[in-house]
């Protein structure tokens, strides 16, 4: 599934890079961003309630490509910006983690573990 | 090749850039994505560490033809009991740690094992440095 896909199932809209045409296979919800440094395997999409620069940051360390700020959280400019400049797709939504991940889920997103 | 960072005592948004301008570098040097990937986390959670713990302090990475070895040394309170420090969930984090997303005991675990080899030496006020070592595969 690609980014724009994602942003229309969650209601949602895409901030920093527009034109992601990355495949997004498996996803992992957390707002601890110390278990997404856990993750071993590649992880595509990470469905969090955290907003902040370290949030953008654990990504481009984790190698996750697109992230979901959930609970009508939005990015500042400064998380915008590293976000391009590190090739980062954030997707804004109203809905709760719970709500994204189970929309996602049902919709062929794989859980990571 | 030798590069270093300085780390800034209690700044937050500045922890990363380390490990994020390490990344660019080894992506350049063709360096497998996998490598790549715990070669930075590791980094990333040696900086947040001495952002966190302690008042900031210096990095200084080399790399040549077959390793990357990577130290962290901060001035900071030290660390008092190293074994107990590398258990999984054991942590002093502050509350504006936690609130940034970390705090959860387990970034040295993690560096042991995104790592081949971890280096901690300590000293009660003074400070403490971290040396990771991880071989490339090319
Ligand atoms: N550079 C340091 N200086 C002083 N104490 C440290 C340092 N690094 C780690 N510690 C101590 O060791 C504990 C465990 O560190 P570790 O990185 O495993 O977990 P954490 O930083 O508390 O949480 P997490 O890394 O999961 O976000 C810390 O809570 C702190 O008490
Ligand atoms: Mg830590």
């Amino acid at each position: 599934m690609k980014a724009k896909e994602i942003a229309e199932l969650l209601n949602g809209k895409i901030v920093g890079c527009q034109d992601s045409q990355e495949e997004l296979t498996n996803a992992f919800s957390s707002d601890l961003m110390s278990d997404v440094l856990r993750l071993g395997g590649e992880c595509s999409l990470l469905i969090t309630g955290l907003c902040n620069i370290q949030t953008i940051r654990t990504a481009e360390m984790a190698m996750i490509n697109t992230i979901v700020l959930a609970r009508g959280k939005t990015a500042d400019e400064e998380m915008i910006e590293h976000a391009i400049d590190n090739d980062i797709t954030i997707i804004e939504t109203e809905f709760s983690i719970f709500k994204a991940s189970g929309i996602l889920y049902n919709h062929g997103i794989k859980p990571m573990y | 090749m030798h590069y270093t960072f300085d780390i800034e005592k209690g700044n937050f948004t500045n922890a990363g850039n380390a490990s994020g301008s390490v990344k660019k570098t080894l992506k350049q040097l063709n360096v497998d994505p996998s490598s790549i990937k715990r070669i930075v986390v590791a980094l990333y959670e040696a900086e947040i560490n001495a952002v966190a713990h302690a008042y900031g302090g210096k990095i200084d990475i080399d790399i040549d033809g077959d390793k990357i070895v990577m130290v962290v040394a901060d001035q900071g309170p030290g660390i008092p009991n190293i074994e107990l420090a590398m258990t999984e969930g054991y942590s002093t984090a502050s509350q504006k740690v936690r609130e940034m997303g970390f705090g959860a005991g387990m970034g040295l675990p993690n560096m042991k094992k995104n790592t081949d080899k971890l280096d901690i030496q300590t000293e009660l006020g003074v400070g403490t440095t971290i040396t990771m070592t991880v071989f490339l595969k090319n």
